[in-house]
């Protein structure tokens, strides 16, 4: 394998040390003059026709600009875009006539201070006619339910059944048959900072100026074009630093309302949710699913073919959120050679709170349903659950690996992962920890989940799931420039979430270029100054931006020698590269320095070579390796180019008595090719585990029978604290993707595409000398309790 | 209505600091938006999260549970007052750089709060007497490994120091 | 989340607060720690007119470790007293709760007579009141009075403190058997958070192991804490083996009337109501007899 100088070795992130100092600038620290604050009335009812809002005495209350109900905002922008092909399910932040779930905004207040904005707020007076509604996603299809959009004619936003290969041949053959329904509760990633923008507009330029907690790919785009601005009149500026986001910091609406406001009011505003609007109408939650799960398999374990029914919740609005069923497809046999796939994805609308991108786009809830269908699988044959994943595993001489839905594996080694993962954890004393432990009477349980992480972010589910939508372009971007005094800075266009961009820039840069890579500044454009970038979603940043920053430097390089060359008047061949000097090869004396090269590069054209831009800069844009296809007739598209690998062992205890569960042990076997950071790999991979297993245990937005949101505060929807996330480790394996430049593959959601799956399955191993078993998450207490107590009872009648 | 305001002076990261604050200014939102120390964090604004830690009197806190006039007459440290006196980074920051202990950095001047306060009391924690110190100080990010291990890598550094 | 504008007093002296409340009447409130109010009025749940600030009162802020009680002013912090240890020695109770109660940053704030006064069934210093037979000495600008634990709980979120009167002190009994121990356990879904249920006990038993007092409670299955006098009293004499323990705690299960919610059902409850307080009995057994 190819040795780095900087890639893989421990290195200290570039962000850190404002972060420890307090010196992060996130969109709260944005401090514009005059700024004015904006607080939201939302909608205390599930469906309700608006008869008439009062603003009089909001308008009259101290401090306050102005209040904007939704007759105004949505005669003057255009609806939020809507990702399938529902054209009649518009949506608009602000209600305007009818509202559609409980939290839904209906006004806003702008005001001096958030405080005055909140006292004005309560003035608003809406009165409203309650409309019936619905909760539950099969009512929702049910004939006669009430329709969410009457417009649309039905509650159903998209439903396709793919057959990819010989499935129902394969079921009539097979010798044994599982069904079950797998629950995935609504949850999403909740980060500590909620949204925030502010936005103040120019009317001297005519520009918008955008400040905003997002990570969203054509945001300016769509902000501009709903409020009916040419792209160029809207700037973000991605100097933001985001206060986490896994996925669902998109805050579109919020965008177009505030910016409407600043435009409108010709003042500076901002709108940070507080943590209540928040959890009700910031539009974040997750999926909410339930998979109908069919498998057929030989008594030899190897599975014949999977039949996968999902039905999604996305709330009152669609949105992007629909796609998250259309991800899977790219992994949908994950790590399994399964040769017949039928997969049928229903979106279905209901009356609550719009659903969001959560890490992994959908990927998590399906590797969850498919790693409990493993598990069943293995109970229903008595074969042991290892034996049977490495039955059907895809072996590390088949790659590259097409699976039925079209796309094909770049590369894997999985036997050999979760060989050393079990080896690892000891897997043998594991066992005996677990059966003593049931020996002395505790309920104790090993779960395994092995499973993909997609990465790469190629959207082609768009064009997959959407045929007028003829988008294949998924670019990213770096523009280098090395200055006069010879520093390298590194342009990127977009803005992060933790996930340590400036780090991953200036580690490739250095790598190429020989340069020290704590001396390589990376600053972050605005949108009319960026190149293209499709922002950090799909675990596509090590690839897509490593990709374009090594694109971009190698020019650089190329650069350099070919002005060495010119000097030197012999062959770019004859000279080489060492740390940013160019020397004749076997003549290391004949030299021409950094200094010198980017001297002459700057300053003195009589040296540089004919056809040598002067000065010294490079930008690199390059599509996503494998992307730019449409599907098939039959929906067989190669979606995402690269796949990681992650084999999870989680040893949990149930105390009989209180059924509270916890994680014993847990290590995670990881393979994501070349890691350019070890440290912020393991890092978010930690991350992703622990917000897996809040998944699995703690985190549900419930909502009531009425619509009420019931876990609207951090006292009801639980995010795990360090004394429930467990001590945990990691196993390190490297399968190089042969699609990138280093061999990197993606891992922004690593751990938590696996981790759900395997506590689930741990859990149900706990039960299963019960003979209880639970497959809906989040596995409360509650839900262990009920699954046990309705064991029991059965066995008492 | 206008609202009564009330004279407090309050000494923030050893520096005398006086304002006219109305009462219900919350103390997290007089120190991030009067005062600009926008190091400290709002979460949730109802005590779970713990991103508005700061120090009262030597002691973590939660500066959203707390009005700014009660600080009058008291000390507070923010995480910009963990510094060095020299404007270095204290041994427990260096470690949270060094350990990879954060990532978005949002949750981050909490936790540093919650863990000095933890050093300043015990410095030589266990494993699960840093998770109970950092238990209310919630992180979206790290999955608070490598943050008990900056605090594990801060405690022995500064024993090391100490000899 | 910003809480409806206030008129805001911060008094030097029990006698302040007593003119305040007097002045005030309905619509003045008492802030200590705030770790329950200060979010209640975030959230315009709670939205008085006054506040009165008690935190700056020393006279509140005391620990007076007794022969036969312990005794802590009304505003003294849940911290302090976790980390007192004459207080431990003599009522072991109090840190063994105080070590469930919320997180560091929130008892370095929190008050004992704040958590009393907020009286959520689900709090911890309540049910050990309760337990204990706490004494509430309450202050008002007439006179004051002395409120047993029972008498000072009236249900969810409320107090027979009547208007015009403050929490000054609370008085902890101690017992003087030698070998008396005590445990307080609880079941949250998270550490930290609010009980789904709580158990407390102590016991003292002679120098042959025999049962001469006992005391336990729930908390989370009412309205307020509950302790279990009569059911306890039925241990007396017993060497407390598990089947007297087990009985007991059934039973008192079996009198409680639970709630449901999001996070437990009433028959969970009830089920954990005797779960944890034969686990708390058995404890607090084990702790007598090594002493």
């Amino acid at each position: 394998m190819t040795s780095f100088r900087y890639i893989g070795t421990k290195r200290r992130a570039k962000e850190h040390p404002r972060f420890v100092s307090g010196r992060g600038r996130f969109v709260a620290d944005i401090a514009l003059p005059g700024m004015k604050h904006v607080a939201l009335v939302a909608s205390p009812h599930a469906a309700a026709r608006i008869v008439s809002i009062k603003t009089d005495a909001a308008r009259a209350a101290p401090g306050v600009l102005y209040v904007l109900t939704g007759e105004e905002f949505c005669a003057n922008t255009d609806s939020l875009a809507i990702g399938v092909d529902a054209p009649k399910v518009t949506r608009f932040a602000l209600a305007r006539g009818v509202v559609r779930y409980a939290g839904e905004w209906v006004a806003a207040v702008v005001a001096d201070s958030r405080a005055l904005a909140e006292d004005a707020a309560e003035r608003v007076e809406v009165e409203y006619e309650p409309l019936p509604h619905v909760i539950d996603p099969e009512a929702a299809l049910a004939p006669g339910a009430p329709l969410v959009h009457p417009a649309h004619g039905s509650n159903l936003l998209y439903h396709r059944k793919f057959v990819w290969g010989p499935v129902e041949e394969a079921f009539a053959s097979a010798e044994h048959r599982i069904a079950f329904r797998a629950v995935w509760g609504r949850s999403a990633t909740v980060p500590i900072e909620t949204f925030g923008v502010a936005a103040q507009w120019d009317a001297g330029t005519g520009i918008l100026d955008i400040w905003a907690s997002i990570q969203m790919p054509k945001f300016p785009d769509q902000a501009a074009r709903a409020l009916r601005l040419p792209g160029n009149a809207v700037r973000v500026h991605y100097d933001v630093d985001v206060g986490g986001s896994y996925g669902v910091k998109r805050g579109i609406k919020h965008t177009v309302l505030v910016g409407y406001l600043a435009k409108k009011l010709g003042v500076a505003v901002r709108l940070i949710e507080d943590r209540l609007e928040n959890l009700r109408g910031g539009d974040m939650q997750g999926p909410d699913r339930f998979f109908d799960m069919q498998v057929a398999f030989g008594a030899d374990g190897v599975i014949r073919a999977m039949k996968i029914r999902a039905v999604d919740d996305v709330g009152a609005y669609a949105g992007r959120s629909p796609f998250q069923l259309g991800k899977p497809v790219t992994a949908i046999c994950g790590p399994y050679a399964i040769g017949a796939i039928e997969y049928e994805p229903i979106s279905v609308m209901t009356n609550k709170t719009p659903q969001e991108a959560v890490r992994g786009f959908g990927q998590s809830p399906t590797n969850f349903a498919i790693e409990r269908a493993i598990d069943r699988a293995a109970r229903h044959l008595g074969m042991d659950q290892v034996e049977l994943r490495k039955r059907n595993f895809i072996r590390k001489d088949q790659f590259p690996y097409t699976i039925p839905s079209g796309s094909t594996y770049d590369s894997g080694d999985y036997h050999g992962v979760l060989d050393e993962t079990l080896a690892a954890i000891d897997y043998g004393s594991l066992v005996r920890a677990r059966d003593e432990a049931r020996r002395s009477g505790r309920l104790a349980g090993i779960g395994i989940s092995s499973c993909l992480e997609p990465s790469g972010g190629n959207s082609a589910f768009e064009v997959l799931m959407n045929p007028k939508n003829e988008n294949t372009t998924w670019m990213d971007s770096c523009l280098v420039r090395v200055d006069l005094s010879g520093a390298i800075t590194g342009v990127i266009g977009n803005s992060s979430a933790g996930q340590g961009h400036e780090s991953l820039v200036s580690t490739v840069l250095g790598e190429i270029l020989e340069r020290d890579p704590e001396t390589i500044r990376v600053v972050r454009a605005d949108s009319l100054t960026a190149l293209p970038s499709n922002s950090p979603v799909g675990s596509r940043m090590a690839i897509m931006l490593g990709g374009a920053a090594a694109g971009a430097a190698k020019t650089i390089k190329e650069t350099l020698i070919a002005i060495a060359a010119h000097n030197f008047e012999c062959s770019p061949e004859d000279l080489e590269y060492r740390d940013g000097s160019v020397n004749v090869k076997g003549a290391p004396s004949k030299e021409f320095s950094w200094d010198q090269l980017v001297e002459i590069a700057h300053r003195k054209f009589h040296k540089l070579p004919p056809g040598i831009e002067p000065g010294l800069q490079a930008k690199f844009v390059w599509e996503v390796p494998t992307g730019g296809a449409l599907p098939t007739p039959e929906g067989r598209i190669q979606i995402y180019p690269c796949y990681a690998f992650e084999a999870h062992v989680v040893l949990v205890e149930i105390d009989p008595d209180t059924c509270k569960p916890a994680i014993r042990k847990y290590l995670c076997g990881h393979d994501c090719g070349v890691m350019i950071n070890p440290d912020i790999v393991h890092g978010m991979t930690y991350g992703g585990i622990a917000h897996g297993l809040g998944a699995a245990l703690y985190e549900k937005f419930a909502y009531t029978e009425d619509g009420q949101l019931a876990s609207g505060t951090f006292m009801d929807y639980l995010i795990p604290s360090a004394m429930e996330v467990p001590a945990m480790a990691i196993v390190d394996h490297c399968t190089p993707s042969p699609l990138t430049t280093f061999g990197q593959k993606g891992s922004g959601e690593a751990g938590y595409l696996g981790a759900p799956a395997a506590i689930a399955n741990a859990v149900n191993d706990a039960l299963a000398p019960l003979g209880a078993s639970i497959d809906t998450l989040p596995m409360s207490h509650l839900a262990i309790w009920n699954a046990i107590g309705a064991r029991k009872g059965a066995a008492s009648t | 209505m206008s609202e009564t305001l009330h004279a407090v002076s309050v000494e923030v990261n050893g520096k005398p600091r006086s304002a006219q604050v109305p009462a219900r200014l919350s103390l997290v939102d007089w120190l991030r938006d009067d005062l600009l120390l926008t190091g400290t964090h709002v979460g949730c604004e109802h005590g779970i999260c713990g991103a508005c830690s700061v120090m009262l009197d030597g002691e973590p806190v939660r500066a959203c549970l707390m009005y700014a006039v009660q600080a009058h007459g008291h000390r507070v440290t923010t995480v910009e007052g963990l510094a060095k006196p020299d404007g270095s980074m204290s041994v427990l920051q260096d470690s949270f750089c060094e350990a990879h202990g954060l990532q978005c950095g949002y949750c981050t001047p909490g936790m540093l709060i919650a863990a000095q306060g933890l050093l300043n009391t015990n410095p030589d924690p266990t494993e699960a007497q840093i998770r109970d110190a950092i238990g209310g100080n919630l992180c979206r990010c790290t999955g608070y490994q490598q943050i008990v291990e900056a605090v594990q890598l801060a405690a022995e550094r500064t024993a090391k120091e100490a000899k | 989340m910003k809480a409806a504008p206030f008129e805001y007093a911060r008094a030097a002296s029990l006698s302040e607060v007593c003119a305040l409340l007097a002045t005030h009447g309905d619509g003045a409130k008492l802030l200590a720690g705030g770790q329950s109010l200060v979010p209640m009025m975030a959230m315009r749940l709670v939205r008085p007119a006054w506040l009165v600030d008690i935190n700056e009162i020393a006279e509140l802020k005391f620990i007076a470790v007794e022969k036969d009680m312990a005794r802590t002013g009304a505003c003294t912090r849940q911290g302090a007293v976790e980390r007192d240890h004459a207080l431990a020695a003599r009522v072991p109770l109090l840190r063994q709760a105080l070590a469930w109660v919320g997180h560091v940053q929130t008892r370095n704030r929190g008050t004992i007579g704040g958590s009393l006064a907020h009286a959520d069934p689900c709090a911890e210093l309540p049910l050990v009141a309760q337990v204990l037979g706490a004494r509430m000495l309450l202050r008002s600008g007439t006179g004051a009075r002395t409120l047993e634990a029972e008498k000072f709980f009236a249900g969810p979120m409320a107090t027979n403190v009547r208007p015009g009167e403050c929490l000054e002190e609370i008085h902890w009994p101690a017992w003087s058997w030698r070998h008396t121990g005590s445990a307080f356990t609880e079941i949250s879904v998270r550490h930290g958070d609010f009980a789904m249920v709580a158990a407390a006990a102590q016991v003292a038993i002679d120098g042959d192991g025999r049962c001469v007092r006992a005391a336990f409670g729930l908390g989370g299955v009412g309205g307020t804490p509950l302790a279990f006098p009569k059911i306890a009293g039925r241990l007396v004499g017993t060497r407390l083996d598990d089947a007297a323990v087990n009985d007991a705690a059934h039973a008192a299960a079996t009198e409680t009337q639970p709630g449901s919610d999001l996070h437990a059902s009433a028959e969970y409850r009830r089920h954990l109501a005797g779960v944890l307080a034969a686990r708390a009995l058995r404890e607090a057994r084990e702790r007598a007899r090594s002493l």
